[in-house]
């Protein structure tokens, strides 16, 4: 992805550079508002998340959380509104005495002042409001599903299978990559074909297999599969490899190294971008992943991971939004962290081993 | 257990390259051993995949099959009887399945397009030269792919709420019609569905963003020089340049769609509401297996999927050389 813009600088006309301004500027504001749109649902977990069950019905309802603010005088509550007076200024007062077609306000600057007659209808002013999020979703949600727990399996599960993947897919795409073997390429067609088989077809087999040897309700159906390589990875980090010059790998040969060490010294430190993106790609996919947990773990709620566990969330949506968001911003904290902080390699191992087919 | 397949075979080779060493001058032979040594050392290093494929794949795909002619149920393995036909028969006249199927097609109808429109727009403008701040974008469109598929469904499940989610609200606002009950209607919680997808745009963007940056930017000077507009050289240049990769991205919304699950277990926990409307073909077929346990009709679901997914990309690869342009034979 390097820059393609470093052909000599011509210079320029202002009438061009006005042209070039003006197409930055609109396409630029244009992907500003689509990215938007397109975010617009993180916006709303993120404001709903400090919400409370109040606010968010409060018919009066805010983008942020706010709550109509009230002041206390002798012992008792009064809520502001916004009075507008003769003079043109809006002042923040307190209702003090309600009356259908006038009241009487108290201005909590100047007490002195005593109840001031207003007349008007109290009930078409806008109450005041003030900025007043509430943190009490995070706690409540953290407990409710003890998420402490959900973050232990899915690390284990995640962490464990991205192991197990890397190993095995690295060997075995080294393996497609560098070696002539007799049938090599029909192998490797077969291993493409695996990738539009729909896994419901080896499912249930699977399922009775995992169960007579004792593993139903356990976490290896999630993990140890993983140790044998997967068609995508496999797929991505051969690309890779069969893009680094054989000379390098020809060049250890003859001093001795063995393909092994070949691999050790000359292939893997090479591909950091692949691995790196592959492992991510496989942790995001580990983190996310549905089915298997549903499957295997059915019954077994103290070995969910947080994909599983949080349904639960989703069936108390429709009576605790806040909750099912603070839950929500619980859940992907971590996948976007790591995301942004690899963001660069990660992207660039994509392009890298998407581009050449 | 691959660790250890490997240091064995490693002391087997040095052994063997010291003995090489000596016999120098028989040049035949040394090429043969040194094929076999390669093909040793690749096999080595493919038999992961090789032992997995065959425990994994191959051998379950075999007992999927014969299950599809048993009557299995893992409460009773031991009454297992051969049924014949009996499975695909019920295929044939079995109303749910039907429904399952509509469901499955109604969806791919109206979420194919937007799988590849979308991914492709957005590949198009994070490439666009105008834009500032490509990378920042192509990562904020990526982003919400990483986000699990649960917290989309919560989130977006607050965004299409019918009285306070906003986009209702903001339908109200700008156009002034009252917004469908999207997830408890029939006729829109599949068009819901299809909203919610919009997040899971990333993947094929970046491929589709690939496939824009591999096409040779002589083609669109040449196009330029003969007077063509940005709008003609993207159907005349860039669509043929990217057919393969739109082909690919096709076939692989396809077979995803048939293997649509996890969003539409969520919203109804499973039950397909409302009215059967989100019962997909997996869904069934979950439902047939670990739900009623049926296994043996559950294998005989998972084999038609097969089949049927099977044909469908057979069917678009035929299709193919009308529309996808490979330039010069590539492997």
């Amino acid at each position: 992805m390097a820059e393609q813009e470093k052909k000599p600088k011509k210079l320029m006309t202002p009438k061009r550079a006005t042209k070039k301004f003006t197409a930055k500027a609109t396409v630029t504001l244009f992907g500003i508002l689509v990215i938007s749109m397109f975010l617009m649902p993180l916006a709303y977990m993120s404001v709903t998340a400090f919400k409370t069950l109040h606010q968010i019905t409060d018919i009066n309802a805010h983008f942020f959380p706010k709550s109509p603010v009230s002041f206390e005088y002798e012992g008792k509550e009064y809520p502001l509104y916004q009075v507008p007076t003769e003079d043109g200024e809006v002042h923040e007062w307190a209702l003090y005495r309600k009356g259908r077609e006038d009241s009487d306000w108290l201005d909590p600057k100047n007490l002195e002042a005593g109840p001031i007659f207003w007349e008007g209808r109290w009930r078409v002013l806008d109450p005041v409001y003030e900025f007043n999020p509430t943190f009490d979703n995070f706690p409540a949600a953290w407990n409710q599903v003890n998420f402490q727990r959900l973050f232990r399996n899915t690390l284990v599960i995640a962490i464990s299978s991205t192991i197990g993947t890397l190993l095995s897919s690295v060997a075995v795409a080294y393996g497609f990559a560098r070696f002539k073997i007799p049938g090599i390429n029909t192998i490797f067609m077969v291993l493409i074909a695996t990738i539009i088989l729909p896994t419901q077809v080896t499912l249930i087999p699977q399922y009775i297999f995992f169960r007579s040897i004792g593993w139903g309700g356990t976490w290896w159906p999630l993990i140890i599969p993983h140790f044998f390589a997967n068609a995508y990875n496999v797929f991505l980090l051969r690309q890779y490899f069969r893009g680094i010059p054989k000379d390098l790998d020809e060049a250890a040969m003859i001093d001795g190294a063995s393909p092994l060490r070949v691999l050790l010294s000359v292939i893997i430190p090479q591909s950091w971008p692949a691995i790196t993106a592959v492992s991510m790609f496989h942790f995001f996919w580990a983190w996310n992943d549905f089915f298997t947990p549903l499957v295997y773990l059915q019954g077994r709620e103290d070995l969910y991971p947080i994909s599983v566990g949080l349904t639960q969330f989703n069936n108390i949506y429709s009576v605790q939004p806040g909750l099912a968001m603070a839950a929500a911003i619980m859940a992907v904290a971590l996948p976007v962290v790591i995301f942004f902080s690899a963001q660069k390699v990660f992207m660039q191992g994509i392009v890298i081993t998407g581009v050449d087919k | 257990m691959l660790e250890e397949n490997l240091s064995e075979e490693e002391t087997k080779m040095t052994t063997m390259s010291t003995v090489n060493a000596g016999g120098k001058q028989k040049r035949k032979k040394k090429r043969g051993t040194q094929q076999r040594r390669e093909t040793r050392w690749g096999l080595a290093f493919l038999s992961p995949w090789i032992l997995g494929f065959t425990i994994f794949t191959a051998i379950p795909m075999l007992a999927s099959l014969f299950f599809s002619f048993t009557n299995y149920n893992p409460i009773h393995p031991d009454q297992m009887e051969w049924v014949g036909l009996f499975n695909y028969q019920r295929l044939l006249n079995d109303p749910q399945l039907t429904n399952a199927i509509k469901v499955t097609l109604r969806f791919a109808a109206i979420s194919l397009p937007f799988s590849i429109i979308l991914p492709l727009s957005a590949a198009v403008l994070v490439n666009s030269k105008h834009l500032l701040g490509k990378n920042i974008f192509r990562t904020l469109f990526y982003m919400p792919y990483m986000i699990p598929v649960v917290v989309g469904v919560m989130v977006w499940g607050g965004i299409l709420n019918s009285e306070s989610g906003w986009l209702n609200v903001a339908l109200k606002w700008v156009l002034g019609v009252e917004g469908p009950n999207w997830l408890q209607d029939e006729k829109w919680v599949i068009p819901a569905l299809t909203i919610m997808g919009f997040w899971g745009i990333g993947n094929t963007m970046l491929t589709m963003l690939a496939g824009l940056q591999n096409v040779p930017t002589e083609l669109y000077e040449a196009a330029k020089v003969d007077g063509a507009g940005p709008v003609r050289s993207f159907f005349k240049i860039t669509l043929p340049m990217i057919s393969p990769v739109i082909f690919y991205n096709l076939t692989l919304a396809l077979i995803g769609s048939f293997q649509y699950f996890t969003q539409a277990y969520i919203i109804s926990n499973g039950r397909g509401d409302p009215n059967g409307a989100t019962m997909f073909y997996n869904l069934y077929l979950y439902k047939t297996a670990f739900g009623f346990l049926d296994m043996g009709y559950g294998c005989t679901l998972a084999w038609a999927m097969f089949v049927v997914v099977l044909l469908l990309t057979i069917g678009l690869f035929a299709t193919s050389n009308k529309w996808v342009y490979y330039a010069g034979g590539n492997d």
